[in-house]
């Protein structure tokens, strides 16, 4: 490694957080750099572009109080890094890896690339084991298995910050193995009130000495929003791929983080794409979310649960769907379940876990299980199809089958998708199979005859 | 050779100033770590080049070195069974964790050569001198497009490398040619042939709303757009695995890693339905994954269609799943909004509809140089935003392919797998097809095929004034209607990627399933006509099975069929009967 340089008055003009600098050193792109105002305080930034002798330097930080000739530039010589040790968990950092609890640094065994490397695609291995989350429209539903991504799609007021600290206090593996977890906590732009929200319930579990937390607050300048997440999956895959142990990382508000990049991005002048986001949205995105994954020959597992609110609710704006292009599925949180008062206010039909068949039914959850989850599917697609149509002329033109779809559809929202506490997947399935038996088996063509008989029929005569 | 020293570099493109010849599209080696880089612009003392790999530490003053050669990758038959990436180099093993740039040690494999021509032999362009010795499809050596001669010496029977020289020819005018098993090729130039000549037959994907509804040609061309969670990649994937082509080249272009883990893991494991070999043996995998460099997207669509190419050149039928063409066009969009080039629609450049036109156009069944029949079909899919197909790259793809497969997402929420709208969708190529499934012993495909169009449209139709007016209020042959097409939909289109039986279907067995759900249909209307009711009807056990018809009736099952088209004539007789007993 080259020694640090620095350069001194050679600041020529500041526009938004970008410096255009007079460069005098050779230095490479995206190398990382200390700015030291007059008044000795440092800020992070990087080289964003490289001419002979331009350089412009993207200060991650607010620019105020930056002067021309008093600017201060340290070059580092290499990429911003994240110095990694033992010491992580049960620890607090900022938006950029510096202790926000008080604490001493932690001392460094690696220093990590804070952008990571993507994993090779023949060193991945297959995302397999099931992840009880003890929710019954994920687990029975929408399966969630180690190395997914599988985020929550949520509009503004509805439950997901409950709803992710649950899971975090109680996802396990089945059969007891847990191996070494932890959970990194990341917070993009979040107030400082649900930090502390998430603070507490876990320290309140007993979980605070497994988690480590990175909180980026509202009030912190926009470019640095865009390195927390880099920061704290870095910790994550030293956790994972160095330290063996199974992460669970909990990213929220990605919409926050979206709305960083756009702004970062009109201040560059880049020529925008949908809605003014940065037509780079999707690879930026993809460089966070594709780090979570399970690697052959190497213990631990990074699983990512990113939350996003949908700006206007809509699922079809930039930030969710580029989201749902990469991630494998997503839950979709519904306002109208809320205002039902069902919890967690699950919408079932758009949720989707892609890796589902990979992890559930025969030697992984239990073999009835696939079958049982896409005839609930079905048949509440019918439900929700006949309840618009009940909704234009009433119950009076439905016929039998109709109506019975309707009864099923109204107690799949009461009794599976509404939840008190915990439920293990036996108890979620029990209720799905309780469900069906209020359809004609005629209909349930999504199951064998044996499951029929074994499930429905007999216990039906019971009743 | 033609150097260049960098001045300028931001993201992946950088400006160098030049000493020597360049040219537009010449591939480039940039920096110390030699990263490959193409030119995409000259101007007087300077070029322009995107550079497909990490810039990370590149810096003003760093050395660009010409090839003096366009974009080319190493095609040979070796390049089958293997996982690539955009630019055709193999991935590192399973024991490097994590892909970075530069380029990757090549293993040297040996292939087992077996000569086919002779010393003295006169070879022209694509002519076959020898072919390699291996399970899975027949694969030859080929001379080089441009090149031809006289055999001067060929290798005896033996394994080599791939990159040995094993024949070397000599043209009239004295010009010496070494030969290795495999041969360089520009990415962006279509590989020669004869002919084009039109199609005749399907693809036979082995998926009933495919093959059925909206079949394929081979060397036709399919798009499949779709918004996210509506099953382009599970179906993309059931076609590589079950669709009855030679080779499948399936590129991942700016998608998810663990689907690539995904194919990795299970295509050594699954069988070709028609050879009993192991897929993987059929297959070349390209994969650029979405966190992967955004520049070696664009190219790895170029890179895979040479690749179909090559085998096709061999006399192979190749199918091409390209996942997802709309990653690409956005990697052309950002290194177009890096050159400050002027953007068209939602920012794409003005030139994406050309670009797509050159790629989709590469799709062909010709007559090959060696005069053998080969083809390249190409299945895209596209993601639009939103799901909305109005968006540019959907709508223009739409210009240039033939076969439409619109994936639904109230279909995918409902798990109606394959999530395919029936009535979006659509195939160009029927007419020519109906004489194939005539000489496969199915003369009445054309009439089935529109009627469960026609069914599914008047569904279409009644369940919206069943809105207005109550199910009931409706007449009762519209109400067999209703439930002919529900039966249609579940018992024949619904097919589970997932279900051992029913996740391959082949033509007879389709044809054999539409034959029993005709049968019913017709039946049903006798019956109705007889006087029974449509809820009685509804009722029979038959139409249970009926409805489950792709986990009853597996493969290879005459009784099976007997048993239900008897089935079928029992019930719905019983119930004509019955339905006179209470008329009277």
């Amino acid at each position: 490694m080259r020694g640090d340089l620095t350069l001194r008055g050679a600041v020529r003009r500041i526009e938004g957080p970008l410096l255009y600098v007079r460069r005098s050193a050779s230095v490479g792109l995206n190398e990382a750099v200390q700015i030291i105002d007059k008044d000795g305080h440092q800020r992070v930034g990087r080289i964003a572009a490289l001419d002979e002798d331009k350089m412009v330097i993207e200060v991650l930080e607010s620019t105020t109080g930056l002067g021309l000739d008093d600017t201060l530039i340290r070059l580092r010589a290499e990429p911003l890094v994240f110095a990694v040790g033992p010491g992580l968990m049960g620890r607090i950092f900022d938006s950029v890896g510096r202790p926000l609890d008080g604490g001493p640094p932690v001392p460094a065994r690696r220093r990590m690339r804070i952008d990571g490397l993507a994993i090779n695609p023949t060193a991945r291995a297959l995302p397999r084991d099931f992840i009880e989350t003890t929710v019954s429209t994920i687990d029975l539903m929408n399966s969630l298995v180690r190395g997914q991504k599988l985020p929550l799609f949520s509009c503004g007021g509805l439950p997901h910050d409950r709803m992710a600290t649950e899971i975090a206090q109680r996802a396990r593996l089945r059969g007891g193995a847990a191996g070494e977890f932890a959970i990194v906590f990341v917070g993009i732009g979040v107030p400082h009130d649900t930090a502390e929200a998430f603070r507490s319930a876990m320290e309140s579990s007993g979980a605070l000495e497994h988690t480590v937390m990175f909180l980026n607050r509202a009030d912190e300048p926009s470019t640095q929003r865009l390195l927390t997440p880099r920061y704290a999956l870095t910790a994550a895959e030293y956790l994972a791929f160095d330290e063996g142990r199974h992460v669970l990382v909990i990213i929220t508000d990605m919409t926050n983080y979206c709305e960083a990049l756009r702004e970062v991005s009109a201040s560059h002048g880049e020529i925008p794409s949908r809605k003014g986001y940065p037509g780079y949205m999707y690879s930026d995105l993809a460089t966070l979310y594709e780090r979570a994954g399970c690697i052959k020959g190497l213990q631990g597992t990074v699983t990512q649960l990113p939350i996003l609110t949908m700006p206007g609710d809509d699922i079809g704006h930039p930030i969710p769907d580029l989201t749902g292009y990469i991630t494998e599925g997503q839950i979709v949180l519904g306002r109208d379940l809320d205002r039902k008062g069902v919890y967690p206010p699950v919408s079932v039909l758009p949720s989707l876990s892609r890796l589902m068949d990979n992890g559930t039914g025969e030697g992984y959850t239990h073999k009835d299980h696939p079958n049982l989850a896409h005839q609930l599917f079905a048949a509440y697609a019918r439900a929700t199809r006949v309840r618009v149509l009940a909704s234009v002329m009433g119950m009076e033109g439905l016929s039998d089958t109709d109506k019975r779809y309707l009864r099923f559809g109204e107690m799949f929202e009461v009794d599976l998708v509404n939840q008190s506490g915990p439920r293990t997947l036996e108890e979620s399935m029990e209720i799905g199979w309780r469900l069906l038996k209020v359809l004609p088996a005629v209909e349930l063509s999504r199951l064998s005859d044996a499951q029929i008989e074994r499930y429905i029929d007999e216990e039906a005569t019971v009743a | 050779m033609s150097t260049a020293a960098i001045h300028w570099v931001g993201g992946p493109v950088l400006r160098a100033d030049v000493e020597g010849q360049f040219h537009v599209h010449e591939a480039i080696s940039v920096g110390a770590k030699a990263l490959l880089g193409e030119v995409i612009q000259l101007d007087g003392e300077q070029l322009v080049a995107q550079v497909y790999e990490d810039t990370t530490g590149l810096k003003p003053g760093d050395p660009v070195t010409g090839t003096g050669l366009p974009l080319s990758v190493p095609l040979g038959p070796g390049l089958l069974g293997r996982i690539l990436d955009g630019l055709l180099r193999p991935l590192a093993d399973e024991s490097v964790h994590f892909y970075a740039a530069g380029s990757v040690e090549q293993q040297a494999e040996l292939l087992h050569f077996i000569p086919i021509a002779e010393k003295g032999d006169k070879l022209s362009a694509g002519d076959f001198f020898g072919r390699i010795q291996r399970e899975g499809p027949a694969l030859r050596c080929l001379t080089p497009p441009g090149i031809s001669g006289k055999v001067v010496s060929i290798v005896s029977e033996g394994d080599y490398p791939e990159s040995e020289i094993v024949c070397t020819l000599s043209d009239k005018d004295g010009q010496r040619y070494e030969l290795s098993m495999g041969h360089i090729w520009p990415v962006r130039r279509p590989r020669p042939v004869q002919q084009r000549i039109s199609p005749e037959a399907p693809m036979v994907t082995g998926q009933r709303i495919l093959d059925t509804l909206f079949p394929v040609a081979r060397g036709g061309r399919a798009a499949l757009p779709g918004g996210f969670g509506t099953g382009k990649t599970v179906l993309q994937e059931s076609l590589a695995k079950w669709c009855d082509a030679d080779v499948i080249v399936y590129v991942g272009c700016g998608e998810r890693g663990n689907e690539m883990a995904e194919v990795l893991d299970e295509f050594p494991g699954l069988e070709d339905p028609r050879t009993g070999r192991p897929l993987m043996e059929r297959t070349v995998i390209i994969a650029n994954t979405s966190n992967m460099p955004v520049a070696a997207r664009e190219a790895s669509i170029y890179t895979a269609i040479t690749v179909a190419e090559y085998f096709r050149d061999m006399g192979l039928h190749v199918a091409l799943m390209a996942d997802s063409t709309s990653r690409w066009a956005e990697a052309l969009r950002e290194v177009s909004g890096r050159l400050g080039e002027l953007p068209g629609e939602s920012g794409y450049p003005a030139y994406l509809a050309s670009r797509l036109a050159e790629f989709y156009e590469r799709a062909a069944r010709v007559r090959t140089l060696s005069g053998d029949e080969g083809s390249v079909t190409i299945i895209g899919a596209v993601s639009p935003p939103a799901g909305d197909f109005s968006e540019p790259v959907t709508s223009h793809t739409k210009r240039y392919v033939r076969s439409f497969w619109a994936l639904d997402r109230a279909r995918a929420q409902a798990r109606f797998y394959p999530a395919i709208h029936p009535l979006v969708s659509y195939a160009e190529d029927v007419d020519t097809l109906a004489r194939w499934w005539q000489i496969q012993g199915n003369p009445d495909w054309r009439d089935h095929r529109q009627r469960i169009l026609t069914l599914l449209e008047q569904q279409e139709k009644l369940e919206r004034m069943a809105r207005i007016v109550g199910k009931d209020a409706l007449p009762d042959e519209q109400q067999l209607t209703l439930m002919c097409a529900e039966l249609m939909n579940e018992g024949f289109l619904y097919q589970s990627s997932f279900s051992p039986i029913d996740r391959y279907c082949s033509p007879e067995r389709q044809s054999a399933m539409l034959r029993l759900l005709m049968h019913f249909i017709d039946r049903a209307g006798d019956a109705l006509t007889a006087g029974a009711r449509p809820e009685s009807i509804g009722e029979v056990a038959v139409l249970r099975r009926l409805r489950r018809l792709g986990e009853e009736l597996p493969e290879d099952s005459p009784d099976e069929f007997t048993r239900l088209w008897s089935a079928i004539d029992r019930e719905l007789a019983e119930l004509e009967t019955g339905g006179q007993d209470d008329a009277r």
